[in-house]
């Protein structure tokens, strides 16, 4: 019910004001070095107050968002659009690590809805009972592929395709205007990486019916018989779609593409500013942190690497405030 | 034998003395869905302002005046209420009246009734919202204390309607 989330809604409206802006970016881009950058953030607030690596300050920041997200609602259900990925991915390394025999290091995503521990107990018992109903049937079929072939692409094929649905379906089930195109923007712009990768591999008819997951924005038919012919095709085709300007920037190059991916997303979140109701402006605000994150890592990988702030620039994405 | 039921539904209402009933239950309804209203209302905003506070305690003063403007159709209900029982004679003076005049005083009631239900939900919607503004731009409560004052233009007019209306019928000859 909408009203449910009036408290937590109003949290977010205080929260978000502690949110990167422009400026809080060009103060990062200013520091002349990688150490500048970590002294500004953590007088930001980043971090746990004693001094961390970077990824270790962006490791605990993401968990700061759920933590809080964890306080406001003990229902999660919601973002679950956000952690199948995630728990799809740790199902993968579960999988593989049990078949193959070897034993995982650091290959386990944290902040997924299921444990990691559950899934390779899962995995090495044969057993996904424990698992919800779609992603025991994926894993099971991804487990025999794996065993009858051996080859980790096909397993990671029938996984990616389970998450993908798995997405589309929480999104509509979830009720919610914003869930539901989120989670159709996902997976369109999954399918639209997937055709360009199969494309350039040159990868058979087959495994882009395989690898592709039926959407309403996109005709997965067109867009695997366009890919299959080449990339021009492809274009051709996402021209007469929503995805147009997908084409556009793939033209241009991929980095660009990614880039527009992003942007297109908080786009979409954005509307959530004027939402006082309903759990979206929750789910925006998971949105604009996560990319206030990666824009942070960012600025440090590039400070770190001494790059030029005009190609760090180029490469920074569009905030939610 | 026949039965002639309206007989026994005469001998058990007298329609006649059922006046004071209506007008009380005009009365009961103004408090009634008013309080209801407001009830709703002012917890909606609570919350909103709970939230607000939460994170930062030094916007409590502003958060509750705007969580206590869906409060105010309670109490206007309270009031048509109160202004009907002492026009009836139920809180003192002679509480006799036909079906006719108690018919009126409950028509006269349900404005502020139906209008005080309905009005604080929705001034509860615009005060969350304009918390939320207050969240974000503190300093532009001012005109975030506009947006929901706007509806509760809606409850005065159906207050006014009502008191007219309560103030009027006991003058008339039915």
């Amino acid at each position: 019910m909408s009203d449910d989330y009036i408290y937590a809604v109003a949290r977010v409206r205080s929260r978000e004001l502690n949110l990167f802006n422009r400026q809080d970016l060009d103060q990062l881009m200013a520091c002349r070095t990688y150490e500048e950058c970590l002294r500004v953030l953590q007088d930001k607030g980043w971090g746990s107050g004693s001094v961390l690596s970077a990824n270790e300050l962006l490791v605990q920041e993401e968990e700061k968002t759920w933590a809080f997200i964890r306080e406001l609602t003990g229902d999660l259900s919601p973002f679950d659009v956000l952690l199948y990925p995630i728990d799809y991915n740790n199902l993968k390394a579960a999988i593989k690590s049990v078949i193959t025999g070897v034993e995982p290091h650091q290959v386990f995503l944290p902040g997924g809805s299921i444990a990691p521990e559950l899934l390779q107990k899962a995995a090495r018992e044969s057993d996904y009972s424990a698992l919800p109903e779609e992603m025991a049937a994926a894993a099971e079929e991804a487990g025999r592929t794996l065993l009858e072939t051996g080859d980790g692409q096909l397993c990671d094929l029938v996984l990616d395709k389970a998450c993908l649905l798995g997405i589309l379906r929480r999104g509509k089930e979830s009720k919610n205007e914003l869930l539901a195109q989120y989670a159709e923007l996902t997976v369109a712009i999954a399918n639209i990486k997937i055709a360009v990768r199969a494309c350039k591999t040159q990868k058979n008819r087959a495994f882009l019916d395989a690898a592709l997951a039926p959407c309403a924005t996109l005709d997965t038919e067109a867009l695997a018989s366009a890919a299959c012919k080449s990339l021009e095709e492809m274009f051709a085709y996402l021209a007469v779609t929503n995805y147009a300007e997908a084409g556009e920037r793939l033209k241009e190059s991929y980095s660009a593409f990614e880039k527009w991916c992003d942007d297109k997303v908080m786009e979409l979140v954005k509307g959530q500013k004027m939402n006082p109701f309903t759990v979206g402006p929750l789910f925006a605000y998971v949105i604009a942190r996560q990319r206030e994150i990666a824009v942070v890592r960012i600025i440090l990988s590039g400070k770190l690497n001494e790059l030029d702030d005009g190609m760090i620039r180029e490469r920074l994405r569009e905030l939610y405030v | 034998m026949s039965i002639d039921l309206s007989s026994m539904a005469d001998m058990i209402f007298d329609w006649n003395k059922m006046g004071i009933v209506f007008a009380l239950l005009g009365a009961v309804l103004a408090a009634l869905l008013g309080g209801i209203g407001s009830a709703i209302g002012v917890g909606m905003t609570g919350q909103a302002a709970a939230g607000v506070v939460t994170e930062d305690p030094g916007k409590f003063g502003k958060v509750l005046v705007l969580q206590l403007l869906p409060g105010t159709q309670g109490i206007y209900g309270l009031l048509i209420g109160f202004i009907t029982l002492t026009q009836i004679g139920i809180l003192g003076g002679n509480p006799e009246m036909s079906l006719a005049k108690g018919l009126l005083y409950l028509a006269a009631c349900l404005p502020m009734a139906i209008v005080g239900l309905i009005s604080a939900k929705w001034q509860a919607k615009a005060s969350v919202s304009s918390i939320s503004l207050v969240a974000k731009k503190p300093d532009q409560f001012g005109k975030a204390m506009i947006f929901p004052a706007m509806v509760e233009t809606y409850a005065v007019l159906a207050l006014l309607i009502s008191i007219l209306s309560i103030f009027s019928i006991a003058g008339l000859p039915v």
